[in-house]
């Protein structure tokens, strides 16, 4: 692992996206004339600088998960810029964007499915080593086992395949795979959220200590408001495809100002009873459908603090304090203040 | 402290044993259908391979003896020409057998590798698959008439014209499995580390195609067997000559009545024959993948 | 509804249940004794991770155990008096889903996708307390009020798909509460819900039973649900029970060493725990849940216990009073007491 990550000349900022868009056409009718757009992301500006994570917290249907597979290059983003390691990787063909997808890993939700059910787990950790032929035979052989080991799996369940490993493990095979390749970022997509509590801890635990000692980029993306916290440096909260509120941890968690993340706040259960709410508030009706998003602000539907202008004019993403970004009209921009 | 517990924890699973051939031999243990299905179609295989060492002569007329019942001599009885129904329906066994396996061998080829690029590649999949329509439209029989009138009647004739609409079942069958296969993420997982479309075709798509395939292969050897019956029973199928079990029920039509072991036994053993290898169809797709059978 | 003399009555009891189920490799004994008792109006939590028997004994006391997979191998399940272990099949529905209901956690699965919401509740009202068709429907609508689905009138002709997760959801709760159990048991009832839909849910809950005195049995996974709900917990693994205390009580002083591991493997959103420089560790519990084919001995949680001895590997301990309405499974509760005190204290300080 060290000799790559050596000959690699590390960027200031591995990830970064601007103004990144992905809308699915929604066809209908017999001749499968597109009729709208579901507006999955619409607008999207974020960066990661190296060594850092920057959690995506938001609830389902708000598009972080899109995000995640847009910036992998899974699927190809409607507009925007993907910028990778100082690198624009937005329109590249598939066949030029794999020498580039050493840079960029990923770990999924699910460690059921997001592994292929008839290889061993050896074979799926040296399968990205022979991809980019890394390391073939015996060093490959050993590139794999060093990577359990470095996973907390033993080296000899190398030859054993995915069902015979628990979730947790799997988890672990999921991040021992996205490592092979030394990348710069690794994309997160809910990489606990299918765990029991005891395992998840486990697997924060080994994602931590993996940063701090490869210098890895995390983009974390979780609905968990919590685990977001524990892993993060940075946090952007998603609503309906758009950034709502980007800043750091201790700011967004202190002092949020967007009323969406003071709702997700209010909402998470806290394991105390002694601050078990006595009247809690509780954010009315449902996320619209992103087909449809509403006019102006797209959270006025169900905001206690909207008024007229806010179904009109759609509030921009701005610096209401410093490095504290919010889009909302109530809570206006510094300038102002 | 991480690597202590997940080594610890390593121990605690209990190995089944790998891949889908130790899983195939696991299910077998568990289910009877297989079972069942399975020692019933290696019998009637064995009794085809071994129909010339252990019957007469099927070709050998004996006009004295015509139309005699089933005995200790004829087991099976005789037909019009004084023929041993035994022999001529362990010799027919073969004919079945080699259709249906030859049908469901070159269909589950042919199936495989358009189904995969149909699953797999939008374009070509909008125009193959009208033309998969249009095969499917063509209705066996009547397309193996044309061909053997076209040709000389042969068994090679027979079997391409029950695989040509046979094909387009198992493309389906194939795309719909590769299009599901397609959206799981150890896919998109591969992709992320740097797998490139046809090492993407061959180690994560196929494999996991297989099971299902095998299954609908079962369907088709069964329903191959059926149709060179009904060929032959109408003259179109193998040459009449040859003792298919299709040839000797229809040789023996006009003496139903006289002499209907001619017909029921043949038509016992094919009834057999594809009960059985529908019951080693349906106990593997119980069996290999539930999830993905109960979507075809 | 519920008057508040009888708030003291048990109306569920359940007695040393065990349940088991046949698998090829032998049998599991997904539930092994568990016993608890349920209060008219109460909300009684059942918490433990993935396989802790937790759902199984839900599953259990409503007898809805595939009997070709399992059955309940012993114990008592009692409702207001009744036995309902061995109680026939004809008998045990005209209490499922009429004196005890549930509600699952996906509720998109649980409703049946080709009949309007409105027939769906009307047809359990009508089946259990013998309703006419209008009569049926017009508690349908009443019921639809009730869990706050709004326009309810025009909501009754709609079909499943043309609800969101948290009103289908809603719509559960509505025809769980059709015919105005006693016990509810919500089998994670929220736990394929977004946050802000999940906190509509049970605040929904709270004001079902302080209108109607519904008990209910919440299962969950989520410890910081059970805090903000219940009235009493249970703490599930392995099939068996390790603790039961009321709810603050837990939480102050939990005394099973496998409460106290779960509670500090929690990332936690109120205390204010990140420095500005390393984040901090999760405490761990090593290990994996022992397979519940083989017989334990001893205490399940012993091979992951920093505190085992060899007593508790030998001898599986029982529930040991331990404080007010609070009992823990768990010879050693008192040695790592002052663990737990100087956590609490920790948590204490920060705040």
């Amino acid at each position: 692992m060290s000799t790559d990550a050596l000959t690699k000349v590390p960027h200031p900022v591995p990830l970064a996206v601007r103004d990144l868009v992905k809308h699915f056409p929604v066809r209908s009718g017999l001749l499968q004339r597109q009729t709208g757009a579901v507006q999955a992301v619409d607008g999207v500006s974020f960066s990661i600088p190296r060594g850092t994570t920057l959690g995506l917290v938001g609830e389902s249907g708000c598009g972080k998960s899109t995000v995640a597979k847009t910036v992998m290059k899974l699927l190809e983003p409607t507009s925007g810029v993907i910028i990778l390691g100082g690198v624009d990787v937005t329109h590249l063909s598939p066949a030029a964007m794999w020498a580039h997808r050493r840079r960029i890993q990923t770990v999924f939700q699910d460690p059921y499915s997001s592994l292929n059910p008839r290889l061993t787990a050896g074979e799926i950790v040296g399968e990205p080593l022979a991809n980019f032929a890394i390391a073939t035979g015996s060093e490959q052989k050993d590139r794999v086992a060093a990577l359990f080991k470095r996973v907390g799996l033993r080296p000899e369940s190398t030859a054993k395949y995915v069902h015979e490993f628990s979730g947790g493990q799997r988890q672990r095979l999921g991040i021992a795979k996205a490592l092979a390749v030394s990348p710069d970022v690794i994309v997160l997509d809910e990489p606990v959220s299918a765990l029991d509590v005891s395992v998840q801890a486990q697997v924060l635990n080994l994602l931590i200590d993996l940063q701090d000692e490869l210098g890895l980029t995390y983009l974390f993306i979780s609905h968990d408001l919590a685990v977001v916290r524990h892993i993060s440096h940075h946090v952007a909260v998603m609503y309906l495809g758009r950034i709502v509120e980007m800043t750091s941890k201790a700011q967004l968690f202190r002092g949020p100002r967007h009323p969406y993340t003071e709702a997700l706040l209010a909402a998470a259960p806290v394991p105390d009873p002694a601050r078990r709410r006595l009247q809690r508030v509780v954010l009315a009706g449902d996320v619209p459908s992103p087909a449809k998003p509403p006019s102006g602000c797209r959270f006025h539907t169900r905001c206690p603090l909207a008024d007229a202008a806010c179904k009109v004019t759609d509030p921009r993403l701005a610096e209401v304090a410093l490095g504290h970004h919010a889009a909302c009209l109530k809570r206006p921009a510094m300038a102002a203040v | 402290m991480s690597q202590v517990t997940a080594i610890t924890a390593a121990d605690e699973i209990e190995a089944p044993g790998p891949g889908w051939a130790s899983r195939l031999a696991r299910a077998i243990r568990r289910n009877p259908t297989i079972v069942a299905g399975g020692v019933l179609l290696v019998l009637l295989i064995g009794l085809a391979v071994a129909a010339p060492w252990i019957s007469g002569d099927p070709f050998k007329q004996t006009p004295v003896n015509r139309l005699r019942p089933p005995s200790e001599k004829f087991w099976f009885g005789t037909d019009r020409y004084g023929r041993d129904v035994f022999a001529r329906t362990l010799h027919g066994a073969r004919i079945s057998l080699t259709v249906g396996f030859a049908v469901a061998a070159i269909s589950s080829v042919l199936g495989l590798l358009l189904g995969l690029l149909c699953g797999y590649f939008r374009r070509i999949d909008a125009v193959l698959m009208r033309v998969m329509d249009g095969l499917m439209a063509i209705p066996s029989i009547l397309l193996a008439i044309a061909l053997i009138t076209l040709t000389r009647p042969g068994l090679a004739i027979v079997i391409v014209a029950i695989v040509i609409p046979e094909v387009p079942r198992i493309v389906r069958v194939v795309r719909s499995v590769v299009l599901a296969i397609k959206t799981q993420p150890y896919i998109e997982s591969a992709i992320s580390g740097g797998t490139r479309t046809t090492k993407l075709l061959a180690r994560h798509v196929l494999p996991n195609a297989m099971a299902p395939l095998i299954v609908q292969a079962t369907y088709v050897c069964a329903s191959a067997m059926l149709t060179e019956a009904g060929l032959s029973f109408l003259g179109a199928g193998v040459p009449l000559e040859i003792p298919s079990w299709g040839n000797i029920i229809a040789q023996s039509r006009d003496f139903f009545q006289i002499a209907p072991w001619a017909i029921f036994i043949p038509g016992a053993f094919l009834a057999v024959t594809v009960l059985a290898v529908n019951m080693l169809g349906d106990g593997l797709r119980d069996r290999l993948d539930p999830r993905l059978a109960r979507r075809l | 509804m519920t008057q508040p003399a009888n708030s003291q009555v048990n109306i569920l009891e359940v007695q040393d249940l065990r349940t088991e189920f046949r698998t090829i490799d032998g049998v599991v004994r997904a539930v092994d004794g568990v016993s608890f008792s349920l209060k008219a109006g109460e909300t009684l939590g059942l918490v433990g991770e993935s396989g802790c028997g937790k759902s199984v004994t839900a599953l259990s006391i409503l007898r809805l155990i595939d009997p070709r997979a399992g059955r309940i191998a012993g114990g008592s399940i009692r409702f207001e008096g009744r036995e309902l272990v061995g109680l026939d099949e004809a008998a045990m529905r005209g209490i499922r889903g009429h004196h005890i209901s549930m509600i699952f956690q996906e509720p998109m699965t649980s409703l049946n996708p080709v009949l309007t919401i409105g027939t769906q509740i009307a047809e359990n009202a009508a089946r259990h307390l013998g309703l006419g068709k209008k009569a049926a429907r017009g508690r349908a609508l009443e019921m639809l009020d009730l869990v706050r689905i709004a326009d309810a009138r025009r909501r009754l002709d709609e079909y499943p798909h043309q609800l969101s997760g948290g009103m289908r959801q809603r719509v559960m709760i509505a025809i769980a509460l059709a015919c105005n159990p006693k016990v509810l048991i919500a089998d994670e009832p929220t736990t394929a819900l977004d946050v802000t839909i999940q906190a509509q849910i049970l605040e929904l809950l709270a004001e079902i039973r302080q209108r109607l005195g519904t008990a209910i049995i919440l299962i969950t996974h989520d410890l910081g649900v059970v805090a903000e709900t219940c009235d009493r917990v249970i703490v599930m693994y392995a099939g068996r029970m390790v603790e039961a205390a009321p709810v603050a009580e837990l939480f102050r002083v939990p005394r099973h060493p496998y409460t106290r591991g779960l509670m500090r493997a929690i990332p936690r959103l109120d205390l204010d725990a990140e420095g500005e420089g390393r984040r901090p560790r999760l405490t761990e519990i090593g290990g994996l849940v022992p397979s519940l084919i083989r017989d334990i001995p001893g205490c399940a949680f012993a091979p992951r216990c920093a505190l085992a001895g060899d007593r508790c590997r030998s001898e599986r301990p029982p529930m040991l009073d331990v404080g007010e309405g609070h009992r823990a499974a768990c010879f050693e509760w008192a040695h790592g007491f002052e663990g737990a005190r100087r956590d609490a204290g920790q948590a204490e300080g920060v705040r």
